[in-house]
């Protein structure tokens, strides 16, 4: 297994190198002059000119930049932003944990709903639950989620008035940051007490029903295939000869088992959930990092944009390698 | 399984016994899917739509009409049949718009596909005929763009290109095409160790003619599942693009750039945010439709 570990590793090696190649690509591959159209008419002014050129680390050789760029981030150095003038990996990490609080909220919804609901299906097959399930779940798999944030919020908050349109927590809360998620931070938190809380609580639970949708649908559908699988085994049959009762068999036989591919979905599912994260955070204006990409992608702030790449193809690489490795400890089978 | 088997092959003699043609046989099983019909048929009227949209659409889908500002839809109070789908902030129909974008989504899916299907092909077929270091490179290459989630990908392409259908087109494209490589790959990786392929080598086959007309057409089934996914994937993620400013500009009335203009309206005109996103939803809806019953039908593995 330690083996094994370390062959993972040393394969990912060549597509971080690769990453790091791409994101330091990308200013350079602007078509025209990157600092003219990030200096505007400040640009004809030479002097100016030359301090961003040199601020940006494009008066160098390209071979130079590159290593120069390489060093600095194996040292954790992204640059800095040239709206905000801060370190990127300062602002990613002030932003990381607002898409990390939704992003575990989601899937929470996605899986607390989603494996009953697809336990239920399998066993009550070709019923008319069955059918309104999985077709539910058709519709939500294909539901382009920017949409369906604006519907949620015209629904519960326009129409309804039941929760806030956007934003993480009420104004008049001042939260000390202990962990930066907001749920735990606010419990925490002296004066704000409870409210606080329910007002975080509130602003959040849109935004992760909306990002959770698709989850929830493809944790539903996979959880049913794989439960209809692992019900058609004989130890199913043996288990229920025994004169076990059915809800046992299904909890404690099939359920085990048939976890093995949900989880490996679960994890194939991170790079949705950024995308998703993107997208939701756009709607809802919630200040994470998708909401900090796509900033930086209209101002042109081209290091945010290489810094803000590079931290999410890490996280996503990160997360596939475990899942990975969770699978072949799971299935000794598949490890060869 | 053995079953299973034995009774695929008791159908496929029965209809050959019959006179069926793969045709007709692929038809028979695609018609038992519900879902796919509903997807067929769904698709069919997008599409017929789509071609005649100048046809059928009642109004110019940028003429402004200054007495119809946020008209309500004809089936609410105070809509108006002249206006069916209701008006947009400056007055422009919104049915009109939404046909129009109708042929403007379904082209862009197109051309997303044939970018992605056609290049994807070529390196998923080369990787895996040729494998060795083309094939490492190759696949180092594509593990690098699924390492970046496909919207980020999109919207960092786009982000280089600038801002504009086209550019959000290609940059869709782009981030489609691992999907293809990887499975092509996997198919030729297969097909090539079988006995039809050595025969053809020891006829004198050229490794262009072996892959492309010997290999390829078995590899067609799984291609044409992934491409018609692909279809409802890049209609999505360019109309996401559209939504978040770096697809269609307006006025163009592509559905997710009218979302997009229709956001700050959404409390006191929320029909104009409703209507384009109930499209794309329904597109990408019936190609899911349609692209889970061709799978069905046209892989025999996976027949029940």
């Amino acid at each position: 297994m330690i083996k094994l570990i370390l062959k993972k590793i040393v394969n990912i090696l060549p597509t971080l190198l690769g990453i790091s190649v791409l994101a330091f690509l990308l200013i350079r591959l602007v078509p025209g002059d990157p600092i003219m159209l990030l200096l505007g008419e400040r640009g004809a002014d030479p002097q100016v000119y030359a301090e961003m050129k040199a601020s940006l680390g494009l008066d160098k050789p390209l071979f130079q930049q590159y290593f120069s760029f390489l060093g600095n981030l194996l040292h954790g150095d992204l640059g800095n932003s040239i709206v905000s003038k801060r370190s990127v990996m300062e602002e990613f990490m002030d932003r990381f944990p607002a898409t990390l609080e939704l992003g575990i909220v989601a899937m929470t919804f996605a899986v607390i709903l989603g494996i009953p609901f697809g336990i239920l299906a399998a066993v009550k097959r070709n019923s008319i639950f069955d059918y309104s399930l999985m077709g539910t779940s058709l519709v939500g798999y294909s539901m382009p989620i920017f949409w369906w944030g604006l519907m949620l919020i015209i629904l519960f908050s326009v129409k309804l008035g039941w929760t806030p349109v956007s934003g993480r927590i009420a104004v008049e809360f001042e939260i000390e940051r202990h962990t930066g998620l907001l749920l735990i931070d606010s419990w925490l938190s002296e004066e704000g007490g409870k409210d606080a809380f329910l007002s975080a609580f509130s602003h959040l639970i849109l935004p992760a029903i909306a990002m959770g949708t698709i989850p929830l649908a493809v944790v539903a559908r996979m959880t049913r295939s794989s439960m209809l699988e692992v019900l058609g085994e004989d130890y199913i049959r043996t288990a229920r000869a025994k004169g076990l009762p059915y809800f046992i068999v299904v909890a404690k036989h099939a359920l085990r088992n048939a976890l093995v591919p949900i989880i490996t979905v679960l994890g194939l599912l991170f790079g949705s959930i950024v995308t998703g994260a993107i997208l939701t955070e756009m709607i809802f204006s919630w200040p994470g990092i998708g909401k900090w990409m796509v900033a930086s992608i209209n101002a042109r702030d081209y290091p945010v944009i290489q810094g803000g790449v590079i931290m999410i193809a890490m996280m996503v690489i990160f997360i596939n390698t475990i899942v990975d490795l969770i699978y072949l400890w799971a299935n000794p089978r598949m490890r060869q | 399984m053995s079953d299973s088997a034995g009774q695929n092959t008791q159908t496929i003699i029965l209809s050959e016994l019959k006179g069926e043609t793969p045709w007709r046989e692929f038809w028979h099983s695609f018609c038992q899917n519900k879902g796919a019909l509903i997807g067929l048929v769904v698709m069919t009227l997008f599409v017929i739509v789509g071609i005649f949209a100048p046809l059928l659409s009642p109004h110019n889908p940028t003429e402004l009409f200054a007495e119809a500002l946020r008209l309500p839809p004809a089936f609410m109070e105070g809509g108006q049949w002249r206006y069916a789908l209701g008006s947009d902030d400056v007055g422009r129909d919104i049915l009109s718009r939404l046909i129009h974008g109708t042929s403007l989504s379904l082209g862009i899916g197109l051309m997303v596909v044939t970018v992605s299907l056609f290049s994807g092909t070529l390196l998923g077929l080369l990787a895996g005929y040729f494998e060795g270091f083309l094939d490492r490179s190759i696949m180092r290459l594509t593990d690098i763009l699924m390492a970046l989630p496909s919207t980020l990908l999109a919207i960092v392409v786009v982000s280089v290109l600038g801002p504009g259908l086209v550019n959000a087109v290609w940059a869709v494209s782009i981030v489609a095409i691992p999907n293809y490589v990887r499975l092509v790959r996997a198919l030729v990786l297969t097909e090539k160790k079988r006995q039809y392929v050595m025969a053809a080598r020891s006829f004198g086959s050229g490794h262009w003619r072996t892959m492309l007309i010997e290999i390829l057409p078995n590899c067609l089934a799984p291609i044409i599942v992934q491409a018609t996914l692909g279809l409802s994937e890049g209609i999505l993620n360019a109309a996401a693009l559209g939504f978040l400013g770096l697809g269609a500009q307006p006025p163009t009335p592509e559905w997710g750039t009218m979302l997009a203009d229709a956001r700050p309206f959404m409390e006191s005109a929320p029909w104009m945010v409703t209507f384009p996103g109930l499209c794309i939803l329904l597109v990408v809806l019936g190609l899911n439709l349609l692209g889970d019953g061709l799978r069905d039908a046209l892989d025999p593995r996976l027949k029940r």
